[in-house]
């Protein structure tokens, strides 16, 4: 992907910008289970527990709950337990933030990670569904798109498994919660803050330009125009990633 | 003394019916029952409609040509590459009718057939195309309380996963059925059993129910003899997904996965570690293992 290197700082990397995108995603969201489904988004999710939120649970994407926020792929002090049968009562509960991979997302943020194609006969088979209805109907829930392309961000998904704003029923209650809070991709970040719940840009990571969404997105983003800059990282964060969250650098692996 | 239920894997296969609705416990390749699922794929049963959170256990059924239909909340391998190759071979060939739904519905499921309710109410799967992959089978209910803003919440009825017969791996068990897990997990296996008319339980190790009790705190004896109606003897049974004290067989699952690929790598996979008994299959794991590492050096 072409990116004009001179308007960022040189020394944060693409892949810092999307952990602190992360990062924010969990700003102001308190005492609630973090589960973030990929590296980067782990790292945000981490990154944002030793900084601004420090009462984040987070699990070691098994059964514990960590006490402690190690690097990636370290272990550590456990404070409690959360087999899957248990992630369910939380969903349920509400007491949750999910960050998701998407094969597809369209522009009311409804999201495909289960098949493309006929549901009865796909042409290519993922995973099925997984927990993206339950997710998305329960507690918040935001994206992580490492690659921001026109084939995820089409016109329409071709399976709904995590549900949009556009399915939202207003008379009844059970589809208040329904909150899809962030996608953050490799070019920037963006909510559906737009008109009708639509997909909008918050900000674009440095050096990215408008045209250069535009041309990777299937439609309109409001918005897109007059999207600032992601913010600088600062001092405390680069060190927490660099240093103590992922010294090998898995955060470059996903974002190139 | 109660009832010794130890039997053998012909045992259970000399109960299957064709058309049966049968649940397999376990999650994606964790702790599933691998070599029941081996039995039920050379057995001469079919047309089955499987109910999971799916794994190999899924593929090697669909390789075998056993499912008619599949109601799951994922399949997955749960390591690289992730998607199993069999399960998408029969979902692209339109071999299977699915009932997919969000992970939470097959618990809820599982809930109102162990308590024998028709249904549960539940918000997963609202807005979402779960309702169109069930075809009109499932439907919502409204309640008739409203909330305190006067509007009525309608939810999805999920309705009863009642099973012809569970089949699920613990790691340790007595002769009449009670059994534990060791690792970090329970899964759902208890709910497969209660939601089930026959329960088929695999074991590594079989102990006296005194060792049982003493060996695990009181809180992971998860089955009790209520539950079960056999106990088959399968050390490793669980094998290539991990279980209590052995890891998933990583190479072992991506040597499925490969051989899946062509007619003649996954003919020769079958008739080293399928079309044989039990036995059999665990002592070519072996030496494919030595074979592996042989290669290594």
């Amino acid at each position: 992907m072409s990116t004009v290197e001179s308007q960022a700082p040189a020394e944060v990397s693409r892949a810092e910008y999307c952990v602190i995108s992360c990062a924010d995603i969990f700003s102001g969201a308190g005492e609630i289970m973090a589960s973030p489904m990929a590296p980067v988004p782990l790292l945000g999710a981490r990154l944002a527990r030793l900084t601004t939120e420090p009462d984040l649970l987070i699990t070691d994407g098994e059964a514990l709950i960590f006490a402690d926020t190690p690097g990636i792929g370290k272990s550590g002090p456990i404070e409690g337990w959360m087999p899957f049968r248990k992630v369910f009562d939380v969903v349920a509960s509400g007491r949750r933030h999910v960050v998701m991979g998407a094969n597809q997302i369209d522009r009311y943020g409804n999201q495909n990670l289960s098949a493309f194609g006929p549901l009865q006969k796909p042409t290519r088979q993922m995973f099925g569904v997984r927990g993206a209805p339950g997710n998305t109907i329960n507690h918040p829930t935001s994206y992580w798109v490492p690659r921001h392309s026109a084939r995820v961000f089409g016109d329409s998904v071709d399976i709904v498994s995590g549900v949009g704003f556009d399915k939202v029923d207003p008379a009844n209650p059970a589809f208040d919660d329904l909150d899809i809070h962030r996608v953050v991709t490799n070019l920037g970040v963006f909510d559906f803050g737009g008109a009708d719940h639509t997909m909008r840009a918050l900000s674009l990571h440095p050096g990215v330009t408008a045209d250069e969404v535009a041309e990777n997105t299937g439609f309109e983003i409001e918005g897109l125009a007059d999207a600032p800059e992601t913010r600088q990282p600062t001092a405390e964060e680069l060190s927490l990633i660099r240093d103590v969250l992922d010294p090998r650098g898995v955060r470059n692996k996903e974002v190139r | 003394m109660p009832t010794d239920k130890t039997s053998t894997l012909d045992d259970v296969v000399a109960e299957l019916r064709d058309g049966m609705t049968i649940g397999i416990g376990g999650w994606g390749s964790r702790r599933k029952p691998m070599a029941l699922v081996r039995a039920i794929a050379r057995s001469d049963v079919k047309d089955l409609t499987v109910v999971t959170y799916g794994g190999p256990d899924l593929g090697l059924l669909c390789a075998a040509g056993k499912v008619r239909r599949a109601y799951y909340g994922f399949v997955s391998l749960d390591s690289a590459p992730f998607y199993d190759p069999w399960f998408a071979k029969a979902r692209t060939n339109g071999e299977i009718e699915v009932r997919e739904m969000d992970e939470g519905m097959v618990k809820c499921g599982l809930e109102a057939a162990a308590a024998r309710l028709p249904f549960l109410p539940i918000r997963a799967g609202l807005g979402s195309d779960v309702l169109k992959f069930w075809e009109g089978e499932l439907k919502t209910v409204e309640s008739p309380y409203p909330d305190a803003d006067g509007r009525t919440q309608t939810l999805i009825a999920m309705p009863a996963l009642k099973l012809d017969a569970a089949f699920v791996h613990l790691d340790l068990a007595d002769a009449h059925g009670n059994a534990a897990y060791t690792g970090v997990d329970p899964y759902f296996d208890d709910l497969y059993c209660a939601a089930a008319e026959r329960r088929y339980l695999e074991t590594d190790q079989i102990v006296s129910t005194e060792v049982l009790v003493k060996t695990v705190p009181h809180q992971r004896l998860l089955l009790n003899r209520m539950n079960v109606d056999r106990v088959v003897h399968t050390p490793n049974g669980a094998h290539f997904t991990f279980a209590g004290e052995y890891g998933r067989d990583e190479k072992f699952q991506q040597f499925y996965v490969a051989s899946a690929k062509e007619p003649d790598t996954w003919e020769t996979f079958s008739r080293r570690f399928l079309q044989v008994d039990e036995e059999t299959y665990q002592r070519e794991v072996s030496a494919w293992q030595d074979e592996q590492k042989e290669d290594g050096q």
